[in-house]
Order: structure tokens, then sequence, then C-alpha cells
């Protein structure tokens, strides 16, 4: 299981510390019941060989390399790990790592203990421990995978865009034209006024108004939009929103030519000393007229309701969401395995504490914060150091989950790590100095973890 | 060149677990023959010869055919290695085992450099040098030199100055394939206001940036510029690169030009944005190179009719080529790998090779006659009138912590740059204390 928890890359440190001090310390103290100090000797060197060439070896390798250049000839003293501190991009992986460490850990022990608690209570609790567990089955890569679809930024393929806007879209839809936009230039009659479209000049009534209209996407064109014409001077205020655009080109710019398309269902508002006058809607031809105007001169304008974008749902893979976003895929994979933890140490918690509190009256609340907490919280101190550590050694799930383009924001220390030493700059010596930095970042909290298990030995 | 990092690392570990097992089965040294290979007449019968480049598939069988005919020409057996996606990793343990191809492939001409550096290189000797004189502009005979001995010769081309449209969306928004800057900024425009997104990026993957930064540049500054700024002999502060920036500015900056806005183009990889273009039909051009075909054609456009495209048009003063390619070095000092150099690198192997698909010649003597379709003869087309002012891939010639890693170097600040178009001056900076990194 200890092995299982810390995943392969560790610096084994306590997995070679954990039995090989403790049990081989123990007998010392008293009596010798052991064999001799030769026969343990000719038994422990197996191990001993194995660990010195595995881990010793590597880490005093590791020392001296970052010591050295690129090339590995050239020795730069402590320059290395000056360059870890000055450059800017390193100081982003570091910052991430700082939000990984203080994030990911509380919040995985967090949902662990609510299941936990919440599973003594119901019926179905092995089935669904079995669910919250199942993503620990799933391999860290593969999770950043199905993630990384998760996170799509097109509501087509993206679960939790999907999610976002199918909300959002109980609630408001956009009917209007996304993206169309005037033509820019001068010849253009109307122009951009934030998001908003307002004719240049002042309309009277008996002037039509022509308000052309272009990158409309064809698709959301309705299908009973008729031919544009070219409006008639009449007595009132009145115009015709159209689709600027001859298809297979041709039509002349800001005039209504034969084949172009109206815009129907515009909202169109008459302007008068920034007080809406009235609105209208325009028809099927894209024409509008206002009914019952005093006379006078308007700015006509289609206010930016028109031209409201479907709401997309959150860029999850972009340069300010990626971290959060990636923090979630690591805590689908590990809130099942805080949850069984938790819940083993939830059935040790002798029952007649809980049983007295309660008959002294009191609350559920209570219970939980007074009694349950405390009793667990060697085990939540298990957990929360494990995620600890492997938060900062978290190396996949950025690597897939996060574009490239925004690799560098989402860059972590382990990542940055590979990248610097094989990943094309092939800067083994700063490389090396990265991995002895995460290797001092995690030994803390290894000795943490050392000294529990000594306490729990004895 | 780099579609998949994660195939790629996928493919390379492959590659390295194979190279352990089978290295040392292949070759026996080749001591005999004595005469260096000319005419056809079989001199270096019973002769064999190992070579290994990254071609799989088709493409292998292809090269097989070539190697046949070089059989056939002078006698000696050659057999193929195949070193997959990672040619570094496969050559590595081999030559460290002193145990190399004869004939190596190799992706990127700064392998060419390394490997010189580590001996693991012999020089090309007289026969194969006038060849190459006779067939290549110097600049590729540079291109394959290090410490100024020849060692490789480019003998196959990606040609990388190119735009994809689709041809409907242009005929929708009534406009021309463009033959200049100006002239593809205002079809740009006009397809937009057409309703469609002109371009697609491919914002994810930071190479496909360079090669259109290398295209502005190339055509913006000219080709001695680009040379200065390939070795970093001039800064990438030098106004030169101001221009080019502020070119791709024009069609970059406009939020209408960008399928999927900016967010949706920066989380877009290569293959995907050609997707766009042609399967999912959202957007009107994608700016890459000939490879774009295969992926156009997995998206059901057929290659010629929906799927078309333009040289890309003139920014400045020249028409910009701009090349990848493979170059072939020897790796044992036998007389039958130089002669396959030769082969290789002659007018005669060009025009066999030429005849098969899915291949481009840089050989300035090589016929675009001789290619079987129309598209890769008005490739090779381009090739033949560029001339003297055909250029190599400028990021595959800087070294890969600037040019060829994720995250870092000008795919990042080009990447930085297409999200926020507003400061060159800025960009200029990032890029010149990246290149500083890197070229110390």
């Amino acid at each position: 299981m200890t092995e299982r928890l810390d995943g392969p890359q560790d610096p084994p440190a306590d997995v070679a510390g954990g039995p090989s001090t403790g049990p081989a310390e123990t007998p010392q103290r008293k009596r010798r019941l052991g064999p001799s100090p030769a026969v343990a000797i000719a038994f422990l060197l197996p191990a001993a060989l194995l660990l010195g060439i595995w881990v010793i070896y590597p880490i005093v390798y590791s020392v001296f390399r970052s010591l050295f250049d690129a090339t590995g000839t050239g020795f730069v003293g402590l320059g290395n790990y000056t360059t870890i501190f000055s450059d800017a991009g390193t100081l982003t992986t570091i910052r991430n790592n700082l939000i990984w460490v203080v994030v990911a850990p509380i919040v995985v022990t967090t949902i662990g203990l609510i299941f936990a608690v919440l599973t003594e209570r119901i019926r179905w609790a092995t089935a669904f421990k079995l669910i919250v567990f199942m993503p620990m089955a799933v391999s860290l890569m593969a999770a950043g995978v199905i993630f990384r679809l998760v996170y799509e930024e097109s509501p087509d393929k993206g679960l939790a865009n999907a999610v976002l806007t199918t909300v959002h879209d109980t609630f408001s839809s956009s009917q209007g034209y996304p993206e169309a936009r005037p033509r820019g230039g001068d010849q253009s009659p109307v122009a951009d006024q934030g998001g908003a479209v307002v004719t240049k000049q002042p309309a009277q009534a008996g002037q039509p108004v022509l308000v052309p209209i272009v990158g409309v996407k064809p698709e959301l064109l309705p299908g009973d939009a008729q031919p544009a014409k070219a409006p008639a001077a009449g007595d009132g205020l009145s115009g015709t929103v159209w689709f600027d655009f001859t298809p297979g080109g041709g039509g002349t710019n800001n005039a209504v030519d034969g084949a172009e398309k109206g815009l129907p269902g515009m909202t169109v508002e008459a302007v008068r000393d920034g007080q809406v006058a009235a609105t209208a809607t325009t028809a099927e031809d894209g024409s509008f007229s206002f009914a019952g105007l005093p006379a006078g001169s308007y700015v006509v304008r289609l206010p930016a309701s028109n031209f409201e974008a479907a709401y997309g749902g959150l860029s999850w893979l972009g340069p300010t969401l990626i971290t959060p976003a990636i923090i979630g895929a690591f805590v689908w994979v590990w809130a099942g395995f805080a949850m069984v933890l938790i819940a083993a140490g939830l059935a040790a918690i002798p029952r007649d504490a809980l049983e007295a509190a309660r008959i002294d009256g009191a609350t559920e609340w209570q219970v939980f914060r007074r009694i349950t907490v405390p009793l667990l919280s060697p085990v939540l101190l298990v957990v929360f150091v494990t995620m600890i550590i492997n938060t900062l050694k978290v190396f996949d799930l950025v690597f897939i989950i996060a574009p490239a383009s925004v690799q560098p924001q989402a860059n972590v220390v382990a990542l940055e790590m590979w990248r610097v030493s094989f990943g094309g700059g092939n800067n083994q010596g700063l490389g090396s100095a990265l991995a002895i930095f995460l290797l001092i970042l995690v030994l803390p909290f290894m000795i943490m973890n050392i000294r529990r298990f000594r306490r729990e030995d004895t | 060149m780099r579609r998949s990092r994660a195939a790629a690392i996928l493919a390379g570990l492959a590659v390295a677990v194979a190279a352990c097992g089978n290295a040392p089965t292949t070759t026996e040294p080749t001591a005999s023959g004595s005469a260096p290979a000319t005419g056809g007449d079989k001199t270096l019968e019973g002769v064999t010869l190992e070579v290994a480049a990254k071609w799989t598939g088709a493409e292998q069988k292809n090269f097989e055919q070539v190697l046949k005919a070089f059989t056939d020409k002078t006698g000696a057996k050659v057999t193929y290695a195949s070193t997959g996606e990672d040619t570094g990793a496969y050559l590595g343990p081999r030559i460290q085992g002193g145990n190399p191809p004869d004939v190596a492939i190799l992706p990127q001409p700064g392998l060419v450099q390394q490997y010189a550096d580590q001996d693991a290189l012999k020089p090309l000797n007289d026969a194969v040098i006038k060849e190459i004189d006779t067939n290549y502009t110097p600049y590729w005979k540079e291109l394959g030199s290090a410490d100024d001995k020849v060692y490789g010769v480019l003998i196959k081309a990606a040609h990388k100055s190119l735009v994809w449209y689709r041809s409907q969306a242009f005929e929708d928004a009534g406009v021309q394939a463009p033959t200049n800057w100006d002239e593809l900024v205002k079809a740009a425009q006009t397809v937009a206001d057409s309703g469609t997104p002109p371009f697609s990026f491919c914002g994810a993957s930071g190479w496909t940036l360079t090669d259109l930064f290398e295209n502005v540049y190339l055509s913006t500054a000219g080709p001695e510029n680009y040379d200065k700024l390939s070795k970093h002999e001039i800064p990438w502060t030098d106004p030169t690169v101001a221009t080019a920036l502020e070119k791709i500015q024009q069609i970059v900056s406009k939020k209408e030009f960008l399928v999927d806005g900016v967010s949706g183009t920066m989380q877009t990889d290569f293959p995907t944005c050609v997707s766009k273009v042609y399967g999912t039909k959202k957007a009107a051009m994608v700016i890459e190179a000939d490879f774009v075909a295969v992926e156009a054609d997995q998206s059901g456009a057929k290659v010629g009719e929906e799927a078309k495209y333009f040289p890309f048009p003139k920014v400045g003063d020249t028409a910009p080529v701009v090349l990848g390619g493979d170059v072939a070095v020897a790796m044992k000092d036998s007389p039958g790998a130089m002669a396959l150099l030769q082969f290789l690198a002659s007018k005669e192997g060009g025009e066999v090779w030429a005849k098969l698909p899915g291949y481009l010649s840089p050989n300035k003597n090589v016929s675009p006659d001789n290619y079987p379709d129309e598209l890769t003869k008005q490739l090779g087309q381009t090739i033949v009138s560029a001339g003297d002012t055909v250029r190599y891939d400028m990021s595959d010639l800087a070294p890969s912590a600037f040019g060829g890693t994720d995250g870092k170097g000008e795919w990042k600040v080009l990447q930085d740059f297409l999200r926020d178009p507003t400061d060159v001056k800025g960009a200029q900076e990032a890029l010149e204390a990246e290149a500083k990194k890197a070229w110390k």
C-alpha cells in the first residue's frame, strides 16, 4: 500500500527509512535476541546494495551534477540554483507548486472526510465507496487524457462546458447574430459603439435608414429570411437591416443588392438625446419602421443584445483557469483514496465516545466537530501528508491536460525538471538542481512520515 | 515535423527498446569494394550496406525502391532500418556501441553539427562533393557541412511555404487566391465579412507559428538577414524582426479573423486546425506545409478540388520558399556508403524517387516533370524557380531549447504574441532574451 500511495517516482527515502531503520534498531536496545552482526550484515547487504545503487548513488550524483553546466564539464558552483530563483519561468513553476500544495491536499482531505462520514450513514455504502474509489484504478496519464476532453472549450466536446451551457441556457438563451458586425471603414453608414451598432448620421423621418451588417454566420441566418429590399421613402422613420454580402462576391458595399438577405428579428431603437424614444423589430426582409414617432432627428441603434454570442462556458484550458482545472482532475483521482483511508479510521473510532456525547446532548455537528475529527486526526494527517508529497511531484496531469500554449502557465517543478533535462534544453545540470530542490521540498514531509511510522511501531 | 509530442515520446521509447534488442544483428563490416562506384558496372558486388531513416509504411516502401535502383546499378546489397520518430534516440546508442549504420538520414541539419562534434560522421569524398556542387545551390552544401567539412546531403524536402484553403469558402466569399500579402489581408477581410472566419491557426503547436514567422521574415528581410538571424548573428530586437511581426499582426489581431477566437486558437494543435478547415468547415485557410494534404484527406476533403493551396504570398521583395527536410550522412567510411550518397545526390537517383508519390526533391536538376501528380509538380516548380533564395526552416536550425520545445523559447514567445498581438517590441525583447539563453 505504501508504495502505491507514494507512487513510483518518489525518492524512496520512506521505503528505505521505515522498514530498515526501525526493526534494525529495536533489537539492539534490548538483549540480543536476533542473529550475530555478521549474519545481520549478510542479510542486509542485498537491500543495502540495491538501495545504494538505485537511491543513494543517484541522489549523490544529482547533487554533484547540479554543480556543473549543460555540457557537464564546466563547474558553475551554485549557478544553477541561482538560475532557479532568477528565471521568471521557473519562478512560475514554484508559484504553481505552492498553489498546489496549499489547495490540493486540503480539498482532497476535506472531500474524503465528507464522503467517509456520509457513507457511514447510507445504505449502499460499499457501492458508493467503490464508485468514488474507482478513479484510483485509472492511471494518472489516462485520467489526464479524460480531463483534457472534459475541459474542451467547445460545449459539443467538453463535458464541463456542456454542463455549464446547459444550465445557463435554461435561464436565458441568445437569439441574435453573434459575431455579426458593421463593415469597417469610412464608407459604412453605421459604426460599432461598445457592442451596439449605431448610425453615424442622425436619421430623419422620411429618409430611409440603411444598416448594413457583415460577418453573419451562414448557419445563423434564419431560414425565413427574405431578400432585402431597398427601403422606400415613407412618412415615418424606417429602414432596413440586412446582411450586406452577396454570396459569391460582386455586390456593392453598403447598398441593397438583389441577392442579399434581410436580417429578421433584430431589435432596433430610435434614440434621441440618449433616451430610447421607440423600439421596433425587423421583419423577414429586414425592414423596420417606427410608428407614431414625433418628428425630429434620431440616432438609430441596434443594441448589443442583438449580437451577444451564445454562452460558451469557461476557458478551462486558458492561462487563468488551467491550474484550478488540473487540481480538479487531481481531486477526482485521489478523493476516493482519501475516503477509503478516512472511512477505515472512522470505523476504528470507539462508538461509546460518540454515544456518550450524544447522551450528553451534543448536536450531530458538535459530535462531528468535537469528537469525530479529533479522534480521526492521525488518519487525516496521514492523508494530508501523503497528498502534500503527491502534489509536490505532480507531473503527468499537468503534462497531459495543459495544451502546449499554456504549459508555461501551468508548469510545475517536476515537469520543468524533465523539460530542461530531456525535453529539448538538454541542460541536465539545471535539471539536477531542480531535482535536488524538489527533494529538499519533499524531505520535511518524508521525515514527518517516517517519524510517525516509528511512533506507531513502538 | 513534430506532429504530436506524446506520440513522439512513446515512439521514442519503443525505439529505444527496439534498439537495445536488435542493434548488433544487421551489419557486417564492409571492407571489400575498392573502386568508387560510377556507371552501371556493378563494381560493388558483394558489398552490404545498412541505411537508417525515420520513414515507415508507404514512405519506407518508396525509399526501398530507390535503394533497389541503387542495387541494380552497383550490385551492393542495402538493408533498411527504421529509426522511428526519434532518430537521436536510435542512433545515439549505436554510435556509442561502435556499430552505427553505414548511412543515416537525419531529420534536422542541426544533428549534422552535433554528430560531427562527436566524430560520428565521415566527411564526404570528392566524388560526392562534385555531385552536390552540380545539383545543389551552395546553401544546401553549407547546411550539410560542419567545421568546413561537407558531411551531408539534403535528399528529401518538405515544402513549408504554403497556404491551404477550402475552395468552397473562397467561392462563397468570391475571392481569388492572393498573390501578395496585402491581397491576402484583403481576401481575409472579405471572407470574414461573408461570415466565415478566414484563418485557423494551430496556436497550441508552436512550430506552426515559427513556420509562419519564417515565411514572413524570409520575404520581408531577405535571405541574407534570414541566415544571420538563423545563426543569431543579428539580435531578435533588429528592426527587420519588428517589420515581420507587424505584418503578422495584420492577420492575427482581428478577432473576426480567428476561428473560435483567441482562446480557442490557443488550444488548437496541429492536425485539429486542419480539420477545422476541412472537417468541420468552420474556417477558410490554414497556413502550413505540404503535409497538410494528408490531414485534409483524412478530414474527407479531396486534395486539389476541395483542399487547395496557394504559395505563401510575397510579403516583401522575396517570394518565400522555406523547406524542411532530411539530410543523409555517412557514419562509416566505406566506399559503399559514399557510392550510395553519391547516388542519392545525383540527378539519376533523385528522378527515380521523384516518380514515386510523397516525395519532393531539393535537387535543382531533378525536373518537376518527374513528379506523379500536378500538385507536387507545382510545389517542385516553386523550389526550382526560387533558386538561391530557398531557405531551411529556421527553428530547426536553432538550438532545440529555442526552436523546438513546448513552452520555451521561440514557440512560447510567438504563442504569447498570438494571444496578445499588440506588443511587438515586448515580443522582440522576449525572443532576444530566450535566444541569448539558448545560444550562450
